[in-house]
């Protein structure tokens, strides 16, 4: 087998949607295509990472910070918006679209950490190199944000 | 937690999202990797600073973990920066080009001796062919014809550097890397470059 890091083309095929993903879901539609070149840029600049590195937990990290950068920039614009667009503005094909603005309205840290688990697939130890936090805490920002969104969508039902 | 599988269920990378960023990225990798047809199949090329560096029948991701290993990690597939590869390769397999004017990188030929043989190789013209013994005296080890036989199996620029023209004595076709049929489709093409050879 191959040692060393993978080849950066693998590495981008095998991420690049939950990449979009992760920042449709962050950012919005508008903003995801700039900051999926700006996070993919970076990462090919820095490619290989160190040995150490869980390699996704890196990724995400750049893409995190990416999405932060691009949610300061617009805050400094005239016509601010306050949280990213639906997703449903990605042509049509949200079926969720509902389901989609309660995730939005979250707590900043259950937002980020409930994405990361559920749009990315991280696992609690990547979500925490992401946020910067233990595994320990993303799992609990995670299970927050899920337990919100379960008496939410319970009591909406009843 | 099933009520949020809808979360996973978005569309991924547009298309013209992922050609802009391999557009803005592509002079930044180390190794460009793109995709030529061939007349007999499907090649991959890769090009680096220097210049073509592999002509390839492997598969792909065998190819990327080459690149990966023995040149660079920093690997993308950027089919623009193969463009004049593609265009004088295009142009052999018409019948419309017998010489190619590329610069090449030759740091994935292994030794010394490949480098030889390599050379012997590039020296022998369009529609014509010799043996893997002519190839091994003219690397300076006349005696060292199988060695030369594996330095030509390992060519990391098949058809630019012809192996294709590299015959057993007798005229049998010996060994290929793209495989018999892709040897006897290029010796075909060279002997009538008029005509498509079938």
């Amino acid at each position: 087998m191959p040692v060393g890091p993978p080849p950066f083309q693998t590495f981008f095929a095998d991420h690049r949607d939950a990449v979009w993903r992760l920042l449709v879901a962050t950012v919005g539609p508008h903003d995801a295509d700039d900051c999926f070149q700006e996070t993919w840029l970076a990462a090919l600049r820095v490619w290989p990472p160190a040995e150490e590195e869980n390699l996704r937990g890196w990724l995400f990290t750049i893409a995190r910070r990416k999405a932060v950068d691009e949610h300061r920039s617009r805050a400094r614009r005239p016509l601010a918006v306050e949280a990213p667009e639906p997703v449903s503005d990605v042509g049509g094909t949200d079926p969720e679209p509902a389901l989609w603005d309660d995730v939005r309205r979250l707590p900043e840290k259950q937002r980020v950490a409930v994405v990361h688990r559920f749009v990315a697939d991280l696992d609690y130890a990547e979500i925490g190199a992401v946020m910067g936090t233990s595994a320990e805490a993303a799992r609990r920002n995670v299970h927050e944000g899920v337990t919100k969104l379960r008496k939410t969508w319970q009591s909406s039902r009843s | 937690m099933a009520e949020l599988a809808f979360l996973k269920n978005g569309p991924g990378a547009p298309a013209a999202t992922v050609e802009a960023f391999v557009a803005r990225a592509g002079d930044e990798a180390d190794v460009a990797v793109a995709p030529v047809d061939a007349p007999f199949g499907r090649v991959w090329v890769a090009v680096t600073a220097r210049g073509l560096a592999r002509v390839s029948y492997d598969a792909y991701d065998d190819l990327l973990a080459d690149l990966a290993a023995r040149v660079s990690p920093r690997v993308l597939e950027a089919p623009a920066r193969a463009d004049e590869v593609r265009r004088q390769l295009d142009g052999y397999f018409a019948g419309e080009r017998t010489m190619f004017d590329l610069e090449l990188d030759w740091s994935l030929v292994r030794t010394p001796f490949q480098r030889r043989v390599l050379e012997a190789t590039a020296a022998v013209p369009y529609g014509a062919s010799v043996t893997y013994t002519d190839v091994a005296t003219s690397a300076g080890s006349p005696k060292a014809v199988r060695a030369a036989g594996s330095a030509l199996g390992a060519n990391p620029l098949c058809i630019v550097v012809p192996c294709h023209r590299v015959l057993r004595a007798g005229g049998a076709l010996g060994g290929y890397a793209g495989g018999l049929d892709a040897k006897r489709w290029l010796l075909a093409r060279e002997a009538d470059s008029r005509t498509l050879p079938r």
